[in-house]
């Protein structure tokens, strides 16, 4: 008689239940990250260009041609010393969008190519965390690549206080909330509206999300000051200012978390709920 | 496992199995019974249902009331369980268009538990049973319709599933590749494997499964093997006739002459017209003289043994291919 997969896995020390949940996750993130170094020239292209123009153009060419962001002098410092968090953060949330929604467009398009992976022996809320793990590895190594570019590119110094346990507790916090969120948006946009998420979901956020400034400074425009908190970059930029920067102020570290976990807990029940939807007709 | 092992389970059995879409009854209270070691085929014209039913019976469709086994697993209460025994090659390519060839099969591995050095192996001899060893590192956009079909019947037995669930396997496949295809699945078959099909192609029923279930409308009409279907169907046989110009006034005319009943069925279909029933032959001078009084010249005219279309022309007054 062949042998069911109960038996095999039994027979290969695993058991089923849980744990065999657990090694089919790694799996599907071990085909992730296969893909992912067949292209990771294109990763890194994909990554680095934005911020790299950015930062370029924002703190290298404009306070040599005397028309610096922020002022002059060390405004200029300043800026380029705030925009470290602010580029780092666009990166990650940018990158796990991309890795996680854009895919998602063709895996549940004409062809369902997502659902050998819906078949794999675990219920569906199984591939739902495998995504969100998987955009959010993906975001932390985004992050990581355009970490020297807004170090070295910069014509003034930048200063970093690196504060440890804030910044390896809340990177991966925040990669896996924009891992959320890319899962949220791939199984609610219909495929055929791509561009559409990032005219509405991924411009507002980058631009209104605490990037090129902290978000004390809005207090003159008190209204856009509170509708950005529905915005989660703002607190993944807030609290890398925090954990990367001093003398650059930024939210209460507190909140920081707090918003985070909330966003996590929100975000990442609405899109298992919306995989699941999608995979189980 | 406990005192009911000696006692065949079934491979697959569905209770009062329904699936509503709206106002549209998908799957109408079926009840089916796979058993292991056959080659058991749905066939039924399109929209009949029977993608639903093979959907709610691999977990990718939610049942709206009825039950479904794969052994002895529920698989709406045990879904991860039941994906652990059933192996799918769904109507459309669903390979990995990210992953080679061979890795199609290496993650399929993987994710259901195998080893990286198991994974592997199987992988290879997979590759070679299938004849696909030297496209293992191409993408699989450069495969064959035919070839992409078997390499997406080797992943789904890979992990050794209890049963093997085909949506239509051979449509949009070349002739030669569908007679591969189905030798593909006799061999699977003859080495133990239980295989539940779906085919609009009566052929197919016919030449490979061990029982089949006409289906249509979300219902099983008949059920059995290919004889029995045929010997159910009361000896009907077809009479096929072809004239020149519109077999449309003809067939008014025969339904006259003839008057339908349960017995004798007339349909339209691409090849001409065609007569079913009992005895149909004795119709033969009916059906001339009929189409001289219309001045329609009758040029073909032939008595088909029953096949599986009859039995389904038979029970639904419709063609299969409609
Ligand atoms: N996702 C769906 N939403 C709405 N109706 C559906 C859906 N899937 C199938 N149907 C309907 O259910 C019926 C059975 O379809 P299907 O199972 O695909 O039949 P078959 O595979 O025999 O051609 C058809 O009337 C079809 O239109
Ligand atoms: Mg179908």
């Amino acid at each position: 008689m062949a042998k069911t997969i109960d038996e095999s896995i039994k027979a290969q020390g695993g058991s089923v239940g849980r744990m065999s949940y657990v090694r089919v996750i790694f799996a599907l993130l071990a085909r992730d990250l296969a893909v992912l170094r067949k292209t990771a020239a294109f990763f890194v292209i994909r990554v680095v260009m934005q911020p790299l123009l950015f930062v370029f153009v924002f703190t290298y060419v404009f306070p040599k041609i005397g028309q610096g962001v922020g002022g002059g002098g060390s405004k200029e410092a300043e800026f380029s010393t705030l925009l470290v968090a602010g580029v780092v953060g666009i990166s990650i949330i940018f990158q796990a969008i991309q890795a996680v929604a854009l895919p998602l467009v063709q895996e549940f398009g004409y062809t369902k190519e997502i659902e050998d992976r819906a078949l794999a022996p675990m219920p569906t809320w199984g591939l739902a965390i495998e995504k969100i793990l998987s955009g959010a590895v993906q975001a932390v190594f985004a992050g990581a690549v355009v970490f020297p570019i807004v170090l070295f590119v910069p014509a003034t110094p930048v200063h970093l206080h690196i504060d440890w346990p804030v910044l390896i507790t809340l990177v991966p916090l925040a990669a896996i909330v924009s891992g959320t969120l890319g899962l949220t948006i791939g199984t609610l946009i219909p495929p055929n509206q791509v561009a559409l998420i990032f005219a509405i979901i991924v411009l507002p956020i980058t631009f209104l999300g605490a990037v090129y400034y902290p978000w004390a400074s809005l207090t003159p425009i008190s209204w856009l000051k509170d509708v950005v908190l529905v915005n989660p970059l703002v607190y993944i930029n807030e609290g890398l200012r925090a954990a990367l920067t001093t003398g650059v102020p930024h939210m209460e570290i507190g909140y920081v978390y707090l918003a985070l976990i909330v966003f996590a807990l929100v975000l990442g029940y609405v899109s298992i709920k919306g995989l699941n939807r999608r995979v189980v007709g | 496992m406990n005192d009911r092992s000696d006692v065949p389970t079934a491979a697959v059995r569905t209770v009062k199995l329904r699936k509503v879409y709206g106002n549209n009854v998908a799957v109408d209270d079926l009840d089916l019974t796979v058993n292991g070691g056959e080659i058991f085929g749905l066939l039924g014209p399109n929209g009949a249902g029977k993608t639903t039913t093979g959907g709610m019976i691999t977990t990718r469709v939610l049942p709206t009331s009825g039950q479904a086994f794969v052994g002895d697993v529920d698989v709406v209460a045990h879904p991860a369980e039941a994906k652990a025994k059933i192996g799918v090659v769904p109507q459309s390519n669903t390979l990995d268009r990210a992953l080679s060839v061979a890795q199609n099969l290496y993650f399929h591995g993987r994710y259901f538990g195998m080893s990286k050095r198991v994974a592997k192996e199987k992988t290879d001899e997979l590759l070679t049973r299938f004849r696909l060893e030297d496209r293992a590192k191409l993408s699989v956009s450069a495969l064959s319709g035919g070839m992409a079909q078997r390499l997406m019947v080797a992943r789904a037995i890979m992990h050794e599933p209890t049963v093997l669930v085909l949506d239509e396997p051979t449509s949009g496949l070349d002739p030669q590749s569908r007679l591969a295809l189905w030798d593909i699945l006799r061999d699977l078959n003859g080495a133990g494997q239980t295989v539940l099909l779906t085919t609009h192609y009566m052929e197919e029923a016919d030449e490979l499964c061990d029982r089949i279930a006409i289906m249509d409308h979300g219902k099983i009409l008949a059920l059995g093997s290919a004889s029995e279907l045929k010997a159910k169907a009361g000896g009907a046989s077809t009479l096929l006739v072809k004239v020149s110009g519109d077999p449309g006034e003809l067939i008014q005319k025969l339904e006259n002459a003839i008057g339908v009943d349960e017995r004798v069925k007339i349909v339209m279909s691409e090849s001409g017209v065609k007569i079913i029933g009992k005895d149909v032959a004795q119709l033969i001078s009916k059906v001339v003289s009929s189409a001289e009084g219309l001045g329609l010249k009758v040029y073909d005219l032939s008595l088909v043994q029953p096949s599986l279309e009859t039995v389904f022309i038979n029970l639904t007054g419709r063609e299969l291919r409609d």
